[in-house]
């Protein structure tokens, strides 16, 4: 389904590669769980996948598709859940909807269905013609998440979809994400919440320093990892315990 | 089409959200127009309840001095207060208190009166008109001078008229005086008219006809199509800031995901921000009609115009479109294209002739001029306003602003797909 090879990437000014040599292989249908501490190269390697950035080498095709060659089919066929909210704060939640769905040409009845569905799906039904700008951080996560999936992508794309959100948000995210998962959606998240990576993805990798350190089945690596009890076990086995401030 | 109609939509919902915002652009381009016209009416006429209030100090008390106090009296423009000294009066126009002090030498009427006999004299002399018994010889008469002292912030403009009103003032004085002068020495009679001492050439001003009634324009021609066109470029700052505000709110990032072009997204916005430039335009137009006479001042004539006013205004809107997209497509913050949106568009304006007339700039400025997308604009609106032109005497113009329109779109789409190519 995605397939990554030797992707490498240096920002300008940087000092050192944020991706280093990246190859991964992500089948469809999956969960796939890209973690990692602040600055390991999660977003950057997402950012290229949705075509944000470009790679200073290596190449990637998602679905047998390139940016290069099938532009516009590629960005029809993913969704991407960015970090930030981006959203129109004065707007509402309704009419922020309908014009994200109107840029993957989904009009009328159909897109007004597909809206109002989705907003019951994550008890936001009731906030429909509310305006952003009066959202909890919980409720802006979940308008986010179905601005990117009234198009019905083949892959989603999510940048940390449940950080800062209350637990109740959480769930009703994930239990959604499973939905959508059930029904056909390669699904590719980034996260720093291990417990709920541990549960939530059929497979994880970790990255450090922009290099694939490790991946697999969260229970296969966690009985792999001498003395882990739990995939955060693991990750602190792998990637230490030093702080990771960069700016 | 689907996705430029609802880019359009969202431009529209996002500009009513913000009520502040449409304050700012439909409010304050109408404060700006009667303000400027208010100001500059009264360099088109006198005001009598707006007189300079300026200092003569008379050391004269002849004749001349009193044709010169009754000069500045007549014409309306001046308070005129007598001082005693000159010191005072310099002190008190070198402080600001006054902008001029106009000091009249002692012996300025009979030292005229003179020097203009002393003149006569020798010409009739000369003639062989006069008396063969040898007179005293002549004694040399000097010439006087009368001093201005001028507040130094006045401005130069100021400072010439009142040079200039002044001079012809002591010219017609002494011409007056020579005619007396000559008078006196040809006849005894002195109701006989000899000399006429009317002026033989004058001016006429000849003016544009239109269905043979003469157009005369007024501040209000004058202000309106400049000043509109100048908030009409203002559209920039408001433009610019909204694609920055896309970046930064992160909705752009998404965009980009999205199966959309840069030119549908630009496109959205050109359709709003056109018809915000046109109701702009209107309010003007409407402020011009019907505002305008009931503060006293002139009303803007746009009998038989309104079609060609509109094509100016959408084509002019354009070009300024074009520039906010660019300048918002390139800037990365608000602090950048803000202040550099609202700068350009004054150096626009003084390019284009909005504030000091081309034709009085600086040879280096005027090829400049003709670069500026205001002055195409201006032009336009003066060969519509002013001039009585046709649709084919604007299509220059015209042309020129929407080849500005296309021109700075496509550089903002070439830049931002250059900037995220992948």
């Amino acid at each position: 389904m995605i397939n990554i090879e030797h992707i490498s990437k240096k920002y300008k000014h940087a000092d050192n590669y944020s991706l280093s040599d990246l190859n991964l292989l992500i089948t469809e249908k999956e969960i796939f769980g890209l973690l990692g501490p602040n600055g390991a190269g999660k977003t950057t390697l997402i950012s290229i996948l949705c075509s944000l950035i470009k790679p200073t080498s290596g190449s990637f095709s998602i679905d047998g598709l390139t940016y290069q060659k099938n532009k516009n089919e590629l960005k029809q066929l993913i969704g991407i859940v960015p970090q930030e909210y981006a959203l129109y704060p004065s707007l509402t939640a309704f009419e922020n909807l309908k014009y994200f769905g109107s840029m993957y040409g989904l009009k009328g009845t159909v897109l007004d269905n597909k809206i109002n569905n989705s907003l019951e799906h994550l008890g936001l039904a009731a906030f429909a013609h509310k305006k952003i700008d009066t959202f909890s951080g919980g409720m802006k996560r979940r308008i986010n998440l179905i601005a990117s999936i009234l198009h019905n992508p083949k892959v989603l794309f999510l940048d940390e979809p449940t950080v800062g959100v209350d637990v109740q948000s959480k769930n009703v995210i994930i239990e959604f994400l499973q939905e959508l998962n059930k029904n056909g959606a390669t699904i590719i998240y980034t996260s720093h919440h291990l417990n709920e990576a541990e549960t939530f993805c059929t497979r994880v990798a970790i990255i450090d320093h922009g290099k694939l350190v490790i991946k697999g089945k969260p229970k296969e690596l966690i009985e792999n990892s001498e003395g882990s009890h739990n995939l955060e076990d693991v990750f602190i086995s792998i990637t230490g315990k030093a702080l990771r401030d960069h700016a | 089409m689907h996705k430029l109609k609802a880019s359009a939509h969202k431009e529209f919902l996002l500009l009513i959200r913000d009520i502040g915002g449409i304050a700012i652009l439909f409010i304050m381009p109408l404060v700006l127009i009667v303000t400027i016209t208010l100001i500059q009416d009264s360099t088109f006429k006198t005001v009598s309840d707006a007189k300079i209030p300026i200092l003569v100090v008379n050391n004269d008390q002849g004749k001349v001095s009193e044709t010169i106090l009754k000069g500045l009296e007549e014409s309306n423009a001046f308070e005129v207060n007598i001082k005693d000294t000159e010191d005072i009066a310099k002190d008190l126009v070198f402080k600001g208190t006054f902008q001029l002090a106009i000091i009249i030498p002692e012996g300025l009427s009979s030292g005229l009166e003179q020097k203009v006999a002393q003149n006569v004299e020798g010409i009739i002399e000369k003639f062989g008109l006069e008396d063969e018994t040898e007179g005293p010889p002549n004694q040399i008469i000097e010439s006087k001078v009368v001093k201005l002292y001028f507040d130094p912030a006045t401005q130069m403009t100021f400072k010439s008229s009142v040079k200039n009103g002044i001079d012809k003032m002591v010219a017609k004085i002494e011409t007056e005086s020579i005619y007396k002068a000559f008078q006196e020495q040809i006849t005894d009679d002195p109701t006989e008219t000899i000399f006429e001492t009317e002026n033989f050439i004058t001016f006429k001003e000849i003016l544009p006809k239109k269905d043979n009634e003469e157009l005369i324009p007024n501040s209000v021609q004058h202000n309106v199509p400049a000043w509109t066109l100048f908030a009409i470029f203002f559209i920039i700052v408001p433009l610019s800031i909204n694609i920055v505000k896309e970046k930064s709110q992160g909705t752009f990032v998404r965009l980009r995901t999205n199966p959309v072009s840069y030119a549908t997204v630009l496109g959205g916005k050109t359709l709003v921000y056109l018809v915000v430039c046109l109701i702009q335009f209107v309010l003007m137009l409407l402020v011009g009609v019907y505002l305008f006479p009931a503060i006293g001042l002139p009303t803007l004539d746009i009998s038989g115009r309104l079609p060609l006013l509109f094509v100016v205004a959408i084509f002019a809107g354009l070009a300024a479109i074009g520039l906010g997209l660019l300048l918002g497509t390139i800037a990365k913050t608000q602090e950048q294209s803000a202040p550099f949106g609202a700068t350009f568009v004054v150096i626009l304006a003084a390019l284009g002739g909005v504030w000091v007339p081309v034709f009085i700039m600086p040879k280096f400025m005027q090829t400049l001029s003709n670069i500026s997308p205001m002055n195409w604009g201006l032009n336009a609106f003066y060969d519509v306003f002013l001039r009585h032109g046709s649709l084919l005497d604007i299509l220059p113009e015209i042309s020129l602003l929407f080849l500005f329109f296309i021109a700075t779109t496509l550089i903002a789409i070439v830049y931002n797909e250059k900037k995220n190519t992948v």
